[in-house]
């Protein structure tokens, strides 16, 4: 069979909807506007708005939060998890079984998975009534809903799988050989988790990162439901001005945060080959 | 490592285990619990008696948005994605088996699809079609945002597979006489056929449930997700939480019935893929 033919249709669906839409936005985010149209130009003010305003930094800043404190959540969650699932469970069936609890969540909604939250951290909420019922606290807490724990909570609960599975991934594929071998000279499991799981991990805690960076980086729902509009990421600064129709400013603010996202990106793709590791 | 050691550790790492899966799936129970208020019940603990109201009230009301329309369309839309994504997916596939020129670039070019933020990608359609002159509707640039996110999980998926395909099947088959197509469809495709069910349950709960791609793309009449976020601001009963559970049980079924499936066609590769034992006739 032909391969271009066999292509064509996932070459015609990138073009149509992945190349052609990010080559418009680096059109227009050179545009002028006005308060109601859009003037086709070449212009840099646009850039230079966004490069002048203290706005953007403490923006990125606080993207960068939560892409690190995410991060750094979900890869020692699902790690863990995903050192349990490879070498402490021992039939492959309940290895499957296992696995396949912690991802059916991801098969469900995320907007569902967010509004879940309310009835369990609200301010009389579950969480709330269990500890004011139990006199450690005085009074509801209001940290817990609508702030910024809340929204790092919401990130490693809707993205621990995408660190858990390239990690059980990397950990099946670990020779079990090299394991017996490092025990027979002698060293502690603490020693073998060190030594030998966390190297041959890296390619799989390097997927789950670009994973969990790129959706971070790029997250503007999460943040707003979450923080109640409380606090701001680049994705969510982007669709405020989308929405009061600034779309040459939005289309500006998208090809920055698109670089900066693909610059992590390339950088974290320099020591995989995604390919190999599937 | 002694044995008395490891079990310390194995428990310790089980309780964990546990905990995260609580973690996981405590929300969701409390929302599928509440769902079932009273009618006289609110958005938090304690339950105000229990009903089926709120359910009732979904189909009712005309307050609660346009439920119905964006359920069907978004339950018509998770069916085209997911037959595309597993077509396409498995065309790609097969493609990428043999070296081709621009195979590496269309590769990256399929991960930056996942990576890419979902806002620019749903604003870039949308100014797209907005400047070409036409409308967007959901099953044009709606489902093009969709497979956008779906295909990149197809093609992972098919990586996987083929790099694990033991290719002498194929060349016994071919050495036997057969055809391009009978490979295909006698040899490939019973021998995948599971892991396509896999792509195909990606691709519609992905696309059932996908909001931020859809936010610029679907055009004017809404998808689900899309309804189900407008009212989280505008709806302060529990018929919200109604609609949340009955879009995962809509999940839940379809994971059900793709397991089922997978679990059946695994059945059938061991009875006919194997005939050891029964000696040469």
């Amino acid at each position: 069979m032909n391969i271009q033919l066999q292509i064509l249709p996932l070459l015609l669906v990138l073009v149509l909807f992945l190349v052609a839409p990010v080559a418009i936005i680096l059109a227009v985010s050179f545009w002028d506007y006005t308060e109601f149209s859009l003037i086709p130009d070449f212009v840099l003010t646009n850039y230079i708005e966004i490069f002048e305003s203290g706005v953007t930094y403490s923006t990125y800043l606080n993207t960068f939060k939560f892409a690190f404190l995410g991060w750094f959540f979900t890869v020692v969650i699902g790690f863990t998890l995903a050192y349990f699932l490879a070498f402490h469970v021992r039939t492959l069936r309940w290895q499957i079984i296992l696995f396949l609890i912690c991802t059916i969540p991801f098969w469900t909604s995320n907007i569902i998975r967010m509004i879940a939250w309310i009835p369990v951290l609200g301010r009389n909420g579950l969480v709330n009534s269990l500890l004011l019922e139990l006199g450690v606290i005085g009074e509801p807490l209001e940290w817990l809903l609508y702030s910024d724990f809340a929204v790092i909570l919401a990130f490693v609960h809707l993205y621990t799988l995408f660190m858990l599975v390239p990690i059980f991934n990397s950990m099946m594929r670990i020779d079990k050989s090299i394991i017996e071998a490092a025990q027979d000279m002698g060293a502690s499991s603490f020693q073998i988790l060190i030594n030998v799981i966390i190297p041959l991990c890296l390619p799989g805690i390097a997927i789950g990162t670009i994973f969990v960076v790129s959706l971070i980086m790029g997250d503007f729902i999460t943040v707003q439901a979450m923080s109640g509009g409380q606090s701001a990421s680049v994705g969510l600064a982007m669709n405020n001005k989308r929405a009061l129709l600034q779309y040459p400013a939005a289309a500006a603010d998208a090809i920055i945060l698109l670089f900066v996202v693909l610059g992590m990106v390339a950088i974290l793709m320099r020591t995989i080959n995604i390919r190999k590791e599937l | 490592m002694s044995s008395k050691n490891r079990k310390t550790s194995f428990y310790i790492l089980a309780a964990f285990f546990c905990l995260f899966v609580f973690f996981l799936y405590g929300p969701m129970f409390a929302i599928i619990t509440l769902s079932f208020q009273g009618p006289n019940g609110g958005l938090t603990f304690p339950m105000n008696g229990f009903s089926a109201h709120w359910f009732s009230k979904l189909f009712q009301e005309q307050r609660v948005g346009d439920f119905q329309g964006s359920f069907s369309r978004s339950l018509t839309l998770a069916v085209i994605v997911m037959v595309a994504t597993v077509v396409i997916s498995l065309s790609a596939g097969m493609a990428f088996r043999k070296k081709f020129r621009f195979s590496n670039t269309l590769f990256y070019l399929t991960i930056s699809s996942l990576i890419i933020p979902s806002i620019l990608l749903t604003l870039g359609i949308g100014l797209l079609f907005d400047r070409l002159g036409l409308e967007g509707h959901w099953y044009t640039s709606g489902l093009g945002a969709h497979l956008t996110w779906t295909l990149p999980f197809g093609l992972l998926i098919m990586f996987a597979v083929f790099n694990r395909f033991e290719k002498s099947y194929e060349e016994a088959a071919r050495d036997l006489g057969a055809t391009n197509w009978q490979v295909l469809r006698f040899v490939l495709l019973p021998i995948i056929g599971p892991s396509l069910v896999g792509v195909g349950l990606f691709g519609f709960t992905l696309s059932f449930d996908e909001f931020a791609r859809s936010l610029l793309s679907v055009g004017s009449k809404n998808t689900l997700p899309l309804e189900i976020f407008g009212m989280t601001t505008t709806v302060t009963t529990p018929t919200l939480y109604a609609l949340g559970t009955l879009t995962t049980f809509v999940s839940f079924s379809i994971i059900a019935i793709c397991f089922g499936v997978i679990v059946i066609l695994e059945k059938r590769k061991k009875k006919f893929g194997d005939d050891s034992g029964k000696g040469l006739i």
